[in-house]
């Protein structure tokens, strides 16, 4: 059963274009994402970068082109050639987790509420099964001590962990990390890194946006550059950082270095 | 005989109003509360339906109550459809009311950032459940105080339905008054009994309140 499925990539992108109101932010990429691996996405801001994440789960609709995630495509149920409901598309994107740059922790609810409530009210998990899978991550991002805190008394870092174990508890396919530390002051920022970084070794499949190129060499199997809505650059780390093809990465990696 | 011992004599007919005035406003409330949520929900999803909810809305605000209830009870039998005074009343305190409450809900929606919809979308919610666990508990949360203003607005609406000859607390104190012509006396009896339902549900709002200041909440 499993040996065929290793083969379907965990995100394939196929020509996605974007334009909003007429300027083309996302043009003919094209980018495939196998299981296990960690796929680090660069680029100046305005790039496109956080656009293409955002299409992966449709929260932005591409004007062209397809996604599939593990083999399933997005936005477009392919028996009917329509748009998919809302309901369709719910089900896909429970398959996918992502991490925002602004935490987004639902405020009402408890630390552990947050980590519950999907696998409650979208997998339909009993509560108790829910309760033991988001004591278990809480644990393995460090905030095994803040589950009755509410996200309004926790840093910045400690919000970015627990939306990481929110997106875990779904046990997706794929994590979207969209600039996952850059509203963090840099003390703090470590700290999810490194979470992060166990998580690839854990064998998690990740898309992170990101500014952090330390991140980037050490973690990632791939590094993607986009520059105005092209990929233009896409290479394993040890070649990105040290031999890129163009003189735009070039210059790129020599201011941020 | 004072004017307050004619009072307590009458005291089984303020009571009977008073039940009558307590059972309209909870249960008008309640549908009132559930129908304005849903409303709300309506207007999430930007089709032509919400359109004609959004207009709805809009109609009952800009009607005064009383012609409200008037058309209910007098202007619907018209149609062919006929119901109690009690139960136009109820109709009419529900739909009027649920308007409110859905604007009240609504101006809270324009404000509370995209980001907790978005993280909720990305974990894979249906739109329901989405604004049930979601948004509007978020929405209940900072409206808390608009919404007890409304409370005690609909409380005072149920007043108006003396004049479609609902039996209810003003009713009996304007019963009493006409009889023995001791209007104001009849009247603050009211008053003070309109008045102690208010302080209850300012109290019972006040206590809500803590949830929202334990979870981090502004000004609620």
């Amino acid at each position: 059963m499993s040996e065929p499925s290793i083969a379907i990539p965990a995100v394939s992108i196929r020509k996605l274009s974007k334009s909003f109101d007429g300027v083309e932010v996302l043009r003919d990429i094209d980018l495939v994402v196998n299981k296990g691996e960690v796929v680090s996405v660069l680029g100046s801001s305005g790039s496109g970068k956080s656009t293409m994440l955002r299409c992966i789960n449709w929260l932005e609709e591409p004007d062209r082109g397809s996604i599939h995630i593990a083999g399933q495509r997005i936005g477009i149920n392919e028996q009917t050639r329509r748009k998919m409901t809302s309901k369709e598309l719910a089900t896909l994107r429970a398959r996918t987790g992502m991490v925002f740059q602004g935490f987004n922790l639902w405020p009402h609810l408890s630390v552990i509420q947050n980590v519950m409530e999907s696998p409650i009210y979208v997998k339909r998990m009993p509560k108790d099964q829910a309760r033991a899978i988001a004591v278990e991550l809480l644990e393995k991002v460090g905030l095994a001590d803040k589950h009755e805190a509410y996200p309004f008394t926790l840093s910045g870092g400690q919000k970015q962990r627990v939306a990481i174990a929110r997106a875990l508890a779904m046990s997706p396919e794929v994590i979207l990390f969209d600039e996952p530390t850059s509203a963090l002051d840099p003390e703090r920022v470590g700290e999810v890194l490194q979470v992060m970084k166990n998580l690839s070794s854990e064998g998690y499949t990740m898309i992170v946006v990101t500014h952090e190129m330390e991140f980037a060499r050490a973690v990632s199997d791939q590094v993607v550059f986009l520059d105005k809505g092209r990929i233009i650059e896409k290479a394993p780390p040890l070649k990105f950082f040290s031999n890129p093809d163009t003189e735009r990465v070039r210059k790129f990696l020599e201011i941020t270095a | 005989m004072t004017e307050w011992t004619i009072l307590w004599e009458a005291r089984a007919l303020f009571l009977d109003g008073l039940l009558a005035t307590l059972g309209l406003f909870a249960l008008s409330i309640i549908c009132a509360f559930v129908l304005g949520c849903a409303w709300v929900f309506l207007l999430e999803e930007r089709n032509r339906l919400s359109i004609v909810v959004r207009g709805w809305i809009n109609l009952m605000r800009t009607l005064p109550f009383l012609i409200l209830a008037y058309l209910l009870y007098y202007g619907l039998p018209e149609l062919g459809l006929r119901m109690s005074a009690w139960t136009a009343g109820l109709l009419a305190l529900v739909i009027y009311h649920a308007a409110y409450f859905a604007e009240i809900l609504r101006g809270s929606r324009l404000v509370l950032p995209e980001g907790y919809i978005e993280a909720a979308k990305a974990h894979g919610f249906t739109p329901l459940r989405l604004y049930l666990r979601i948004t509007l508990p978020q929405l209940l949360i900072k409206t808390r105080p608009l919404l007890g203003n409304q409370l005690i607005i609909a409380l005072k609406d149920t007043a108006f339905l003396t004049i479609i000859t609902v039996q209810e607390l003003t009713a009996a104190a304007n019963s009493v008054q006409s009889t023995y012509f001791i209007p104001t006396q009849a009247f603050v009896v009211v008053i003070v009994m309109y008045w102690l339902i208010s302080i209850c549900l300012e109290l019972a709002l006040k206590r809500a309140g803590r949830f929202g200041a334990r979870r981090g909440f502004d000004h609620v």
